[in-house]
């Protein structure tokens, strides 16, 4: 019954996955696509889960926290990015 | 017992994967970045933090001893993903993106035009 469960989730977060990318290759502007390949990182935290679950080992759960980070990490640099055109400033004083 | 908490972690399971499907329906209708952001950074956490706590439930069930990480999970990304979508769409407004032409209201514009006033004034 959690097996039927699992793998049905797994088919909706694949179908939700599917929509990003095509919002990924299509979006009319720069942070639409980064908007959705955060989202895509953070589906992708929630599939690493799910395949975790259906093959009954906890050994992914690590996996799951560090794309957690890289995800935000990369978010931020990016939006830092697009706002100021550098991601680590030199001069520090204003 | 084991029975109720592995239905519990089905029903956490199921309701994710389904906020994550209404999430992509989202970013796919709506009509412009600022909408788009909304849908993604709330229903997505919401999503993938309850198919983590179903994760949780599962390998409590499995293994008898509940995973710490797990637990971090939900929360590191509980924090950091609504300031992630709010630094992008930060950034999606200062580099000039347009909202929708029917939005009514745009606050913002006449606030950094009395920032910058404010700022000339301390100059002088």
């Amino acid at each position: 019954m959690l097996d039927m469960v699992l793998k049905i989730s797994l088919i909706c977060i694949s179908i939700a996955m599917l929509a990003l990318i095509y919002r990924v290759i299509k979006g009319p502007t720069i942070p639409d696509k980064v908007i959705a390949l955060d989202a895509i990182g953070i589906n992708l935290v929630a599939l690493i889960a799910l395949i975790s679950m259906l093959l009954k080992t906890s050994a992914f759960l690590e996996v799951i926290l560090l794309v957690g980070i890289l995800a935000f990490i990369g978010t931020v640099a990016f939006a830092k990015f697009l706002e100021k055109g550098e991601i680590i400033e030199r001069d520090r004083n204003h | 017992m084991t029975e109720i908490i592995n239905v519990f972690a089905g029903i956490f399971i199921a309701i994710g994967a389904l906020l994550s499907l209404v999430t992509a329906l989202g970013i796919l209708r709506l009509p412009d970045v600022y909408t788009r952001n909304h849908a993604a950074s709330k229903g997505s956490t919401l999503g993938v933090m309850s198919v983590l706590l179903g994760a949780f439930l599962y390998f409590y069930t499995l293994d008898g001893d509940y995973n710490s990480r797990l637990i971090l999970a939900i929360v590191f990304i509980f924090i950091t993903s609504p300031v992630a979508g709010h630094l992008i769409s930060r950034a999606a407004y200062n580099t000039g993106i347009p909202m929708w032409e029917k939005s009514v209201l745009d606050e913002l514009k006449d606030k950094e035009k009395h920032e910058k006033d404010g700022l000339k004034r301390e100059k002088q």
